[in-house]
């Protein structure tokens, strides 16, 4: 008897112990599945950033390590050199020669898709080879196609009746092979992000512009484009994130690796590696890394607000929001 | 919805086909040259006139290329590195996601709009302080340094908790709360057999990014223990004169994904396409 009521005392405390384990359970297990990622980012994402502003306010040796407080005297340093000025002009300037054709062709290229053609996977699958091919890659093969003596780029133009071009030598030529080196690698994924967003479009819209008359280019730039307004005004932001941030492809221009001989075309993240890891200058790289947040942040803000201005004029089919791994998101 | 309209869902005129194919050619062409001069003698490449077949020096070019850099420590890296690198971002994103989409707790919204913050932040720009870190763990050198950085990604949160949420029905989760399922018993039962399709997208987006990724592995990697394109980048470094040597590089470090393009390409094109216009 006695043990019988012993027996029941204790599978009561145990029944109440795996009753408060579940409350437990109930209770915390979200916050330990989401903690993963907070204590990872936390270590890896966001302390970097901060820290970045306090080892840009230091001397700093990448082997001697923190040196004298020295104020803003970095920042001074970095805007008073030239290099700066040049990186931030080729940054901008390979940014908008890379981003502004891509948006042009991948919209064509979608367009194209976007018809009722056979073999649709294969069309889709072709565009998107260029993807998989890392930018390493695909700098080492442009890099030969626009070779200033030998390449099959200046070959062409020379048979062509033109003169030859020094891909590697002139500012404005190296910044167009760099970003067609982008261009390769991106227009086709852009195209189909786009491709997604038009298939989305009510077919009735185009049957109603038909009715009205309008031809397939009519109806494709005054209901298609219009209707993809917030694809676009997403892919323009990430790819502003990813683009100003751009290394391997200059880095691989030249055997190098500084962006040229006058520094024609060196970017923003390549002077940074110059100053960090070439110099040795953590301070000074520090603090144009911060510089190119600021102006990310700064040209995201402008993107974030005239994007709304836009949205707000086309709210119904705003709901077309991407999720897609883009450039900036590795 | 999308029901034959008219005129507009009439075949393509054969121009359009043409367009496209001059597409699919300029996709494809770098990748064909890389091989067509990857292939070469080096003298035949210094006569004059246009190459258009192949020569028959790949192997031995790709011999030396082997020869040259530490290759096949540089794909079993590749392989590594991005391997980890996926199966971590799949495991903690769908983890995180079914806490977001599916459970309740306090400071939930909060939390998962500090995720999609981040998702703005380059963390490219805090290379110098990651560096030093890196080398207080004493891990640079190591593939730690570059699969630890990678572990989590705010996209992978966002993209699972975005699928989660529409995939997974909250009646299964209470049917299996019922039957005594612990929170990770749920998690596992019912959370991640729903997860899978978004899962295996994830996975291979993570790892085509990883395997690409060059800054980073650049950076905190040792010469003689690199990934593919570091490893591709020394190449350069040491015989930039030699295109048919770099180039056969090129091709040898392109077939692996290449081949993973031709088996899962068809899920990648899916996964752009339904990535953008989940909402």
């Amino acid at each position: 008897m006695s043990i019988a009521i012993r027996a029941d005392a204790r599978s009561i405390r145990r029944i109440a112990f795996s009753h408060t384990l579940s409350r437990w359970d109930v209770r915390f297990s979200p916050y330990l599945y989401i903690s993963p990622f907070f204590i990872v980012f936390a270590l890896v994402g966001l302390f970097p950033l901060a820290y970045t502003a306090w080892v840009s306010l230091h001397d700093w040796n990448l082997i001697g390590g923190q040196g004298d407080f020295v104020g803003l005297e970095n920042y001074g340093t970095v805007l008073s050199q030239p290099y700066f000025w040049t990186s931030l002009r080729n940054t901008f300037s390979i940014f908008l020669l890379s981003s502004i054709p891509q948006m042009v062709l991948a919209l064509a290229i979608a367009a194209f898709l976007d018809s009722n053609l056979r073999a649709k996977t294969f069309w889709r699958m072709g565009v998107l080879l260029p993807y998989v091919v890392a930018p390493v890659a695909v700098a080492l093969i442009f890099s030969d196609l626009f070779g200033d003596r030998y390449g099959l780029i200046n070959d062409v133009i020379i048979a062509l009746g033109g003169e030859p071009v020094r891909w590697h030598v002139d500012v404005i030529p190296s910044h167009i092979a760099i970003a067609t080196m982008v261009n390769f690698r991106w227009t086709g994924y852009t195209a189909l992000i786009f491709l997604a967003a038009m298939q989305a479009v009510p077919r009735d819209y185009y049957e109603a512009a038909t009715l009205d008359g309008a031809g397939r280019l009519r109806t494709f730039w005054s209901i298609t484009v219009p209707l993809l307004r917030p694809v676009i005004i997403f892919v323009v932001i990430t790819s502003t994130i990813g683009g100003l941030q751009i290394f391997d492809e200059p880095r691989m221009f030249d055997q190098a690796g500084q962006g040229g001989a006058n520094r024609q075309w060196q970017t923003l993240t390549l002077y940074i590696y110059e100053l960090g890891w070439g110099q040795r200058d953590f301070g000074r790289a520090s603090a144009v890394a911060w510089l190119l947040f600021l102006i990310i942040v700064l040209i995201a803000l402008v993107n974030f607000l005239v994007s709304r201005r836009i949205a707000a004029t086309t709210e119904r089919i705003a709901k077309i929001v991407p999720v897609i791994p883009t450039k900036g998101t590795r | 919805m999308s029901r034959k309209v008219g005129g507009y869902d009439r075949p393509p005129r054969l121009w359009v086909y043409g367009a496209l194919l001059a597409v699919l050619g300029a996709s494809f062409f770098p990748v064909w040259w890389s091989f067509l001069i990857g292939s070469q003698d080096a003298s035949a490449l210094n006569q004059p006139g246009w190459l258009w077949l192949p020569g028959g020096n790949f192997v031995a070019n790709a011999l030396r290329v082997i020869d040259t850099i530490p290759f096949w420590t540089a794909l079993m890296n590749s392989i590594i590195v991005s391997s980890a690198v996926a199966i971590s971002v799949v495991m903690f994103s769908t983890l995180a996601g079914y806490a977001f989409a599916k459970l309740k707790f306090r400071g939930r919204e909060g939390l998962l709009i500090f995720v999609i913050a981040t998702m703005a932040i380059p963390t490219q720009l805090g290379v110098v302080p990651l560096f030093i870190v890196m080398s207080r763990l004493g891990w640079t050198g190591s593939l730690w340094a570059v699969i630890v950085p990678g572990m989590v990604t705010a996209f992978g949160v966002f993209w699972m908790t975005q699928y989660l949420r529409d995939a997974l029905p909250d009646e299964l989760i209470e049917a299996v709360r019922m039957d005594g399922a612990s929170m990770l018993g749920s998690f596992w039962h019912v959370g991640l057999p729903a997860a899978r399709p978004a899962a295996a997208m994830l996975a291979l987006f993570t790892f085509v990014g990883t395997w690409t990724n060059f800054f980073w592995p650049f950076i905190v990697l040792d010469p003689g223990n690199p990934t593919l394109p570091v490893a591709l980048q020394q190449l350069q470094a040491a015989f930039f004169v030699d295109y048919s040597l770099v180039l056969a590089g090129v091709v040898l470090s392109i077939i692996p994904l290449i081949l993973v393009f031709i088996f899962l390409g068809k899920q990648l094109v899916t996964g752009i396409m339904q990535g953008a216009v989940k909402g």
